[in-house]
């Protein structure tokens, strides 16, 4: 049988369709397509892909597992090193990690392994198992960690599984961090997805306390002197938005990403007033950044009714830091692409509203230290585009109240927490960080991957405590 | 869940709440606030601390019915639970011993937020003067609680039903009139108030410290709808303040942010609903 070059087509909704719903773009491979997914996969002696995982999932292994129908083996092979296989398999940038190094990539399209994975994951979530709780020896130790995101979640239920009694401390009313207030329904649906993987880390026994801020209601020393926590994970995220500080931010209808998406994932603003949190959104929006955050934020403001909404980014459709499916899926809805523009200003009527959001052209010139050619402004190009709603989606930085009330945990120039990169070990005993707080704004998996390698280091950490 | 212990209403639409929120209690201060949401479906409400009680493991909120949700929060009664209640938050006031004069300003139900400061500085040893605005003797609330923490207390309305006739800044005036010298203010109410006495101090050089409340989600520094102008930097009102320097503060732009939403929600106001949510319309 000859090799398709091509991956077998993910089934869609109709971008006409989905553009006006929250429902999920992306509707996931029947067995028969996977089976077939599969057999693409040449089980190279040596894999490549693996080395693109942040995680090393063993993924020749469940993908022949995949191959031979034994869809409970290849989910199980998956969980020994991620916890979180639905999400990841929805939202990894894959075509930067493991399927970059899949050989068939070379002449052809890479094997599609975020489509197995997410296929093996729903196959296993469907099925409903009974999670066994763990059963904990009378002096288990206790780690405390900070946010249920995806660095949090992914640390706890290693350190569950290791027999340490793990209590989540969420900020906000839901646990799931970006995961809850982030990404959107459409492309990771809360209830079928996301509060599944969260009631299952429940049921294994971690407990989660939501509404709790660490650093105002309580501060770490007083978790590790009072309430007899043994060591703490800060997996705190990416906090704060940026902005651009450019003249009329302050405006009415500027929203940072983070605001516009929590409103509407985290406090479903789409269904106001049957859910009491107002979003504004208008005929035109547009969306500053090119990055995964402003393509969720663009095709929500589409969800939500606008009629026309741009991408505004300085650089070029090469530079674009959001994944290609991302970017695919938007340009099929009708997002409108304006590359190598940046905003200058946000002009706003006399009620101050947003009314236009003055832009500049863009020509890309030498390389700069990221090593994409830097855009400069083209004198004279100004323009204005008539818009009701500006998103900000330049990224963010780490939220200050962890690392300013806890003495003796030091922070990098940027404010974020300083970390071993293998370990997470922080400057102060018992305590590691992972995720965006140590790293700025990254990706779910990479997160996922620091909550992962440091439950190690405070498995080895505790179990030379005891001793 | 967390259980409501007391309810009064103040006066029409304004209500007092105590919380039951042992933690939260146990390390509130004066100047923070806490946000809470009625249900699953409810808006995230940012409010100002009134008042902690550290033994009962209560919190007390002040607040006015201005929309649907706190119209809904005004609805529970004593006994019921609201689902989320998360705090302390925001930077607690700056209060020591030795700050000198301190006039507490209250205007409307921005007399609760700044009674827990008024204690501070008064328990601190400071000389405390308070004034307090409201609109009619009917309406004023607060009185008892801030003359017991207060070395002298001022009244305004605006129709001169009780105290001075007309507003905080008349009373202010009177102070400086009669060479009270001030070393701070600290002035909590609605923008346009907390920009007058801002403006009737700064000729005369006096600190001026505002609370801000201005629109928020998370409260933490994440969804940054709170973000204000302060001199040249843009703050976010949550993790930075809620307190800034009010010499400082950009009151146009606040004010208009305050407004953002308000058309939207006037129109869901004239909507009836059919399945007995809203209450009276």
């Amino acid at each position: 049988m000859a090799l398709s070059l091509e991956k077998h087509k993910m089934p869609e909704q109709d971008p006409k369709v989905r553009a006006h719903n929250f429902d999920e773009v992306a509707l996931g491979y029947d067995e028969e397509t996977a089976v077939a997914e599969a057999n693409r996969c040449l089980n190279c002696k040596v894999p490549q892909c693996r080395k693109g995982c942040p995680v090393q999932v063993d993924i020749p292994a469940f993908i022949s597992k995949i191959k031979e129908k034994d869809f409970d083996s290849a989910i199980s092979i998956i969980k020994e090193s991620n916890s979180l296989p639905a999400v990841c398999g929805r939202v990894c940038p894959q075509e930067n990690q493991c399927e970059k190094h899949c050989v068939l990539g070379i002449k052809g399209e890479a094997v599609g392994i975020g489509r197995l994975e997410r296929f093996a994951a729903d196959c296993s979530m469907a099925k409903n198992e009974e999670i066994q709780p763990i059963q904990y020896a009378a002096d288990a130790q206790k780690v405390a960690v900070i946010g249920a995101g995806p660095a949090g979640l992914s640390a706890a239920g290693d350190l569950a599984k290791k027999g340490y009694k793990v209590t989540i401390f969420e900020a906000l009313h839901t646990a799931g961090g970006v995961l809850s207030y982030g990404i959107p329904e459409f492309r990771l649906p809360k209830d079928k997805v996301v509060q599944k993987e969260i009631e299952n880390l429940e049921k294994l026994g971690v407990d989660i306390e939501v509404n709790s801020v660490a650093g105002r209601l309580f501060t770490i020393d007083e978790l590790m002197e009072e309430e007899g926590f043994d060591a703490v994970f800060v997996g705190t995220g990416a906090g704060l938005p940026h902005f651009m500080g450019i003249p009329g931010e302050n405006l009415n209808g500027v929203y940072s990403a983070n605001e516009f998406l929590t409103r509407c994932n985290l406090m479903k603003a789409y269904d106001f007033p049957n859910h009491a949190t107002p979003i504004h959104v208008g005929r035109n929006v547009a969306v500053v950044g090119g990055g995964n955050v402003a393509m969720d934020a663009a095709r929500t403001s589409l969800r939500l009714g606008a009629e026309h909404v741009y991408i505004v980014y300085r650089r070029s459709e090469e530079e674009l830091p959001a994944r290609r499916e991302e970017v695919h899926h938007a340009k099929e809805e009708g997002i409108d692409f304006r590359l190598l523009n940046n905003p200058v200003e946000v002009i706003g009527d006399e009620k101050g509203s947003v009314k236009e959001l003055r832009c500049i052209r863009m020509e890309l010139g030498e390389p700069d230290a990221s090593g994409r050619r830097r855009p400069i402004p083209v004198k004279g190009s100004e323009f204005n585009l008539p818009v009701d709603t500006v998103i900000i989606a330049i990224g963010t930085g780490p939220n200050p109240i962890v690392a300013s009330t806890t003495p003796g945990l030091d922070t990098t120039k940027r404010g974020n927490i300083a970390a071993d990169e293998e370990t997470g070990a922080t400057s102060k005993p018992g305590v590691f960080a992972g995720g965006d707080i140590v790293t700025g704004a990254a990706t779910v998996i990479l997160a996922m991957g620091a909550g992962k390698k440091a439950a190690a280091a405070i498995d080895e950490y505790l179990k030379k405590k005891r001793s | 869940m967390f259980k409501i212990l007391k309810k009064m209403e103040l006066s029409p639409g304004v209500f007092h709440f105590d919380i039951e929120a042992p933690r939260v209690a146990k390390k509130a201060l004066p100047g923070q606030f806490i946000v809470l949401r009625v249900n699953d479906e409810g808006e995230r409400i940012p409010l100002t601390i009134a008042d902690f009680d550290r033994e009962k493991g209560s919190i007390t909120i002040i607040f006015q019915v201005v929309g649907a949700s706190t119209q809904l929060l005004s609805q529970r009664e004593a006994g019921d639970s609201i689902l989320d209640f998360v705090g302390p938050l925001g930077q607690p006031s700056h209060i020591e011993k030795g700050m000198g004069t301190i006039v507490c300003v209250g205007g409307g139900i921005g007399v609760a937020p700044v009674y827990p400061i008024a204690r501070g500085m008064h328990e601190a040893g400071n000389k405390v003067i308070s004034i307090m605005g409201a609109k009619s003797k009917d309406i004023l609330i607060f009185e008892k609680e801030m003359r017991a923490v207060s070395d002298e207390v001022l009244v305004t309305t605006d129709d001169g039903s009780y105290g001075i006739k007309g507003f905080v800044t008349n009373a202010l005036q009177q102070l400086v009139d009669r060479g009270e010298k001030i070393d701070q203010v600290t002035a909590i109410g609605p923008g346009i108030m907390m920009r007058s006495v801002v403006e009737a101090t700064r000729p005369l050089g006096i600190k001026t410290i505002v609370s801000l409340n201005p629109i928020m989600v998370d409260g933490t520094g994440m969804c940054g709808g709170c973000r204000v102008q302060v001199g040249d930097e843009t703050k976010f009102a949550c993790v930075d303040g809620p307190e800034f320097d009010g010499h400082l503060v950009d009151f146009g732009s606040l004010m208009s942010r305050g407004r953002m939403y308000r058309e939207q929600e006037a129109e869901e106001k004239d909507h009836v609903c059919r399945i007995g949510l809203g209450g009276e319309k």
